[in-house]
């Protein structure tokens, strides 16, 4: 091969494929090791109560049984705390990992056995009787507080963000909108189920946590914190991940007891989950109502937006602490220009299962409550909402665009984003006015068929910092050890193919190690649509310091200059002669090979630890379309057609990035439609099983079209990459909902997610019954 | 979620299977068909026999025999039997258009039209077939063999005329007249769904008038019927929408809707309104 | 407990003598005892059909069967698909369309696709689709998938 291989903007088949599609993943339910005892969970049945007794001594002498502990047999262990630090004002409404005086929700941990295996640990889980004087529980987030302790309620914090004088834009304004939204609650759920590994190498000292996932060097420093330990001490290892969608990986007390019994026992400690307790257990997320109004002029334009919502967080603060809601005030206005601003969010705790980041955490909600607004304006105002959103939206001079509003520690500040020009973009490709007017033809035939779009600023790349390190060995094989983690979605690919480019190798030569602690010591897992940018600059930046590095080397070797040379195919050749004489990385390897001769005074060895820092997350954006067909005697909806428009920066892969929306899309469909995680006024969860928890089929699922644009490449990272995780999800519930108050005929009729058959045929019958 | 402990019988003849019903269920012994109900409640631990008595092995029950007046279903005939009509004529034809709505087809692999019948979830297809078509259920115990007919063998929700040592053998359907015409329609939230409702609309036309109309609907009450004070307004009237409409009206008043915290009892009766015009307007 | 009972599965062509108690789900037992884990467990109760392997050439939900009534009976699992090292037309069908991102529903979906194609080589799309309904996949959003089945069934056909 004599011609560059280009790889970076290739749907290239998958590195992780082969092993998933014959049977050979190992997820983490798939590992085993000798003497191994199985953990069983027993959960509270109620959803509020104070614990009067734990009797575990039937359980304790059921067969097969090792051990059995409540919290008073781990006096020890601390709570989990928040992943970002210390936040002592927040500390109370930490979850304790066995439920010590109080139970707070159903599925609370309160106690765990070990036995031999996992049938016999569920019959021994089975006897253990817990006595709980149950106390009232409080079910919902905007309802007045309760009583979370003595001397406690249960609003956990009031996070506020905003700016300028918001009472007296109000106070002048030409036109007020108001509105009362509310998004349901409804989460991840991936289709494998949690689980955890432990293994205790008492020999080494070292504490083994198999099934690490999300963010493993985080979790790495939780856990030998919480335990005592040094960090040599606990290692963390990532095999297959099921899908992670946020849920995943956020340290639970599950992780910590399979850890705190590993040692104690000194035999490995498996935990698998099983579907039951994944839905009353693993985080759920978006559940918020909020109270929105803005202020505007007789054009249309925004000129303040004030919001009061109530997040409904569950029993307690996981390890994301008020992230969600900070986030969801910083983040709602979106592309728009909002001269003045407000929003204030209760974080109300109540007797459900406890809440944390689920894809686009506090932007699903906020485009639902901020699409729906912009509806309304446009409604209110007798103006076509797309140019309420055009005469709204801030446009590319006005980039870099900053407010001070923040996310993560950060203010935010959009890099770049030209949102009018993908609006008309997207709206030319659904061939918008054939389309409205095909629409209304039928809606004439008396179908209830409409269309509806949203518009929606997305982020990623949280930096600050991410390092690689890549390594040619001897016999020429490049490894790329990353501190990321998969979740499924290819990241060893992507890593790969930015690898190969740069360096000048095959991709499918390409070993990625992620998920690995002991592999190398700094790691920023898979989270908030960093991955690609980070992990991916700083592949980008080692590899072509090793090509440097190589090409030295080698200029001596073959004895010309560096800039004769270049390295196609994993050899380094000459530029003018490329089919000429030429030496192979694994030679360069050999000949930097520490009792090399000809190393010279160079470090020894072809490898090379590359960084890559920013100080800035970079905000890509997008406009979904949604056309939907209602049946008005079912209140079924059916999604006939979507597109989703998205700016990505540069693709890396464009199927894989086709494949985050699409999959993102699903999920956003789900919480739009069918998803919903329903309690009764006991504070009994009622979709606790998937004939209950509805997840889109394939037949629910409609085929979409993507629009992926490239126009404006993230100025924030040498290859202009922006992250896509999350874009697929961010504003389904908007544009759905905009289609079905088009397909209804009555504009701001969805004020409700998930709009279930039972609440449209309420409100079509609520209007009917109105003329 | 797995099982409880349970000891397991395989007996090979039908007077085994009755024998073993006979001694264990005062145990708290049930029968395993196709287990597609049977063992999701063994996970959630909701059921926990002690014994299970495992009918797939017998070979007299997986008979599925066409008489001269009626379709005779073995105990153990899967749904997906019914796939493809077992006869030209409107049964056959009825049956493999309600089959496409039971679940999905792994489950249809296993899964027996005797045991949704024996299970008795008011979501059933055939339950609301058997109902409507007026089925005969035939049992067998030690102590000998019962006919029952579907309109006394739905109890309630869940519940029937079957006692715990009485074997579900078999279930008669009656074959339909050669010019009847059928139409069936449930909705659910997904395909596949249980149904929150369904309709099932079969009548003979005579002169241009309709003749022999039954009209069941499921789902909705704690089992499955005939409504009759719908089929009262089909009996006599011409086949059009308007005669339809009405009857559909009036079924929707004649029921006694279920409710639970997710579906009200006011959503299910417009559902019934609905679908039985739509499943009338279907077996044109 | 109840006693172990000695059976002999044929997985694969290969046959495993296993002792299990009646409890003991055929998934489990597959998994655990004959060490063939890819075959996955989503939600055991039958919904999500990540466990589906073959039995007799049906599709069948394998947390939904008990180990020792698969005595007798030939099994397939996704472990059998492919020929050494040449992959099953199925596999390298979703490896092209990008059918997968993590993996964990792939199994079933295979040995779902595989049972509807060899009953019925000529299945049409919206048969396909309202088949392949059957089973549950949290990343793809689907498209993938039944590009992957499509591709590979006109493979069969030509």
């Amino acid at each position: 091969m004599t011609e560059k291989q280009q790889w970076i903007g290739q749907s290239v088949n998958r590195l992780e494929d082969p092993p998933l599609v014959t049977g050979r993943g190992r997820f983490i339910a798939d590992i085993s090791f000798p003497h191994q005892l199985h953990m069983r969970v027993v959960r509270s049945a109620c959803a509020h109560g104070r614990i009067v007794s734990i009797d575990t001594s039937e359980a304790k002498a059921a067969p097969g049984v090792y051990a059995v502990w409540a919290a008073a047999d781990i006096p020890e262990v601390p709570p989990i705390d928040f992943r970002e630090g210390r936040i002592e004002r927040l500390e109370p409404y930490r979850q304790p990992v066995l439920a010590q005086k109080y139970v707070r929700y159903v599925g609370e941990p309160i106690a765990v056995v070990f036995a031999d295996d996992a049938y016999r640990a569920e019959d021994a889980a089975d006897l253990v009787t817990v006595e709980v004087e149950e106390l009232p529980p409080l079910m919902a987030a905007d309802a007045p507080p309760g009583e979370f302790e003595p001397g406690r309620t249960t609003t956990a914090e009031i996070v506020r963000q905003g700016y300028g004088d918001v009472d007296s834009v109000f106070r002048t304004a030409p036109t007020i909108v108001e509105l009362d939204l509310a998004v349901g609650r409804h989460s991840g759920v991936p289709l494998e189920t949690r689980g955890a590994l432990a293994r205790y190498d008492s020999a080494r000292d070292l504490l083994e946590f198999h099934g690490a996932a999300k963010v493993p060097h985080r979790n790495r420093e939780a856990i030998a914190r919480m335990l005592g330990r040094g960090l040599a001490g606990v290692h963390m290892y990532e095999g297959n991940v099921g899908g992670g969608f946020g849920i995943r990986g956020e340290l639970y007390p599950e992780d910590v007891l399979v850890c705190v019994a590993a040692m104690r026992f000194e035999r490995p400690i498996k935990w698998i989950e099983d579907r039951r307790e994944h839905l009353i257990a693993a985080n759920h997320s978006r559940q918020q109502r909020h109270r929105i109004r803005a202020a505007v002029d007789e054009a249309g334009r925004i000129l303040a937006i004030d919001d009061e919502f109530f997040h409904d967080q569950g029993a307690y603060l996981r390890t994301h602490g008020v992230r969600v809601p900070h986030m969801t005030c910083g983040i709602l206005p979106g592309p728009y220009r909002v001269p003045a601003y407000r929003a204030v969010g209760y974080v109300r705790l109540t007797n459900k299962t406890p809440a944390a980041t689920y894809r686009a955490p506090g932007r699903y909600e906020s485009s639902f409550v901020r699409e729906r607004l912009i509806d309304a304006i446009g409604h209110k105002l007798g103006i076509d909402p797309n140019d309420v959103r055009r005469r709204n939206a801030i446009t590319p001079a006005e980039m870099p665009y900053a407010r001070p509003l923040e996310a993560l520690g950060e203010e935010i500040e959009y890099d770049s984003g030209d949102y009018i020009g993908l609006l008309d973009k997207a709206l030319a490709a659904a061939r918008w006015t054939e389309l409205q007017a095909s629409l209304a033809r039928r809606r004439a035939q008396g179908e209830a068929v409409g269309a509806g779009l949203a518009l929606f600023v997305e982020k990623s790349g949280l930096g600050p910092t991410d390092g690689v390190r890549i390594t040619v060995d001897t016999g020429g094989s490049v490894e790329v050890v990353t501190g990321g983690a998969s979740i499924g979605q290819g990241i060893e690919t992507v890593v790969a193919q930015i690898c190969a480019e740069t360096l000048g190798v095959d991709y499918r030569g390409i070993r990625v190690v992620h998920g690995r602690t002991d592999q190398i010591e700094h790691g920023i897992g898979a989270h908030a649509s960093r991955a690609t940018v980070m992990t991916g600059s700083a592949t980008h930046s080692a590899a072509l310091q090793l090509r440097d590095k190589a090409i030295d080397i080698a200029a001596e070797l073959m004895q010309t200059s560096k800039d004769a040379l270049d390295i196609i195919d994993g050899k380094v050749v000459r530029r003018d002669a490329p089919g000429g004489a030429s030496m192979a990385l694994g030679d360069i390897a050999r000949h930097l090979a520490p009792g090399s001769k000809t190393r010279g005074e160079r470090e020894p060895g072809l490898s090379v630890t590359g960084w890559f820092t920013t100080d800035h997350q970079v905000y890509p954006y997008g406009v979904h379309i949604a056309v939907v067909r209602v049946d008005r005697d079912t209140g079924g909806v059916a999604v006939e057609k979507y597109l989703a428009a998205y700016d990505i920066g540069r693709a890396v892969n464009p199927a894989l990035v086709r494949g985050q929306i699409a999959g993102g899309f699903a999920q956003g469909l789900g919480g739009a439609l069918y998803e919903e995680f329903v309690y009764d006024k006991q504070g009994q969860p009622l979709a606790v099983t998937f004939a209950d928890y509805l997840l889109p089929t394939m037949g629910e699922t409609p085929a979409i079209e993507i629009l992926l644009a490239e126009d404006a490449p993230s100025p924030c990272n040498p290859l202009g990459i922006k992250g896509a995780g999350e874009s697929g999800i961010n504003p389904v519930g908007a544009a759905i909902a905009s289609a079905i108050d088009a397909a209804i005929g009555i504009p701001g009729a969805v004020r409700q997610l998930p709009v279930t058959p039972t609440r449209l045929r309420a409100i079509l019958k609520a209007h009917a019954e109105r003329r | 979620m797995k099982p409880a402990p349970f000891e397991y019988h395989a007996p090979e003849s039908v007077e085994e299977a009755v024998a073993l019903l006979a001694e264990f269920a005062p145990q708290n012994g049930r029968v395993l068909a196709g287990g597609q109900s049977l063992v999701p409640a063994m996970a959630f631990r909701l059921a926990r026999p002690a014994h299970l008595i495992d009918i797939n092995g017998i070979a007299a029950l997986a008979q599925l025999s066409l008489g001269t007046n009626e379709l005779t279903i073995g105990a153990s005939v899967r749904h997906a039997a019914f796939h493809q009509p077992i006869t030209a004529a409107p049964l056959g034809r009825l049956l493999s258009e309600v089959v496409r709505h039971i679940a999905h087809d792994p489950i249809r692999r296993r899964g027996t039209f005797c045991g949704s019948i024996a299970h008795a979830d008011p979501a059933s297809e055939w339950c609301c077939v058997a109902a409507t078509l007026g089925a005969t259920i035939v049992a067998r115990a030690a102590s000998g063999t019962w006919q029952i007919r579907a309109a006394d063998f739905f109890t309630g929700v869940m519940t029937t005329a079957l006692a715990d040592d009485e074997l579900l053998v078999q279930v008669k359907l009656p074959l339909l007249p050669a010019d009847t015409r059928s139409g069936f329609v449930e909705f659910s939230r997904r395909a596949g769904d249980f149904a929150i409702a369904m309709a099932l609309a079969t009548y003979r036309v005579e002169n241009g008038r309709i003749a022999e109309p039954r009209l069941g609907i499921g789902g909705v009450e704690s089992r499955p019927r005939r409504v009759v004070e719908a089929e009262r307004v089909l009996q006599g009237g011409i086949p059009n929408a308007e005669c339809f409409a009405a009857a559909a009206t009036e079924a929707a008043r004649a029921v006694t809707p279920m409710s639970d915290p997710m579906i009200s009892a006011d959503y299910r009766r417009d559902l019934v309104a609905s679908l039985a015009r739509r499943a009338l307007e279907q077996a044109i | 407990m109840s006693a172990k009972r000695e059976i002999a599965l044929e997985i694969n062509g290969r046959r495993y003598a296993v002792a299990v108690e009646p409890r003991r789900l055929l998934a489990d037992v597959i998994r655990d005892d004959c060490a063939l884990t890819g075959t996955h467990i989503g939600c055991e109760h039958g919904v999500c059909g990540a466990c589906t392997i073959l039995v007799d050439g049906d599709p069948v939900r394998s947390c939904l069967m008990f180990a020792v009534q698969a005595r007798g009976k030939k099994i397939r699992t996704v472990e059998g698909l492919a020929a050494g090292k040449e992959l099953h037309p199925l596999q390298a069908a979703f490896i092209a369309e990008h059918g997968l991102q993590c993996g964990f529903c792939t199994p079933g979906f295979l040995m779902l696709a595989v049972a509807l194609l060899e009953r019925d080589p000529d299945i049409d799309e919206a048969r396909l689709l309202e088949a392949l309904s059957a089973n549950l996949c949290r990343c793809t959003g689907y498209d993938a998938i039944i590009k992957a089945v499509c591709a590979a069934a006109m493979a069969r056909r030509s």
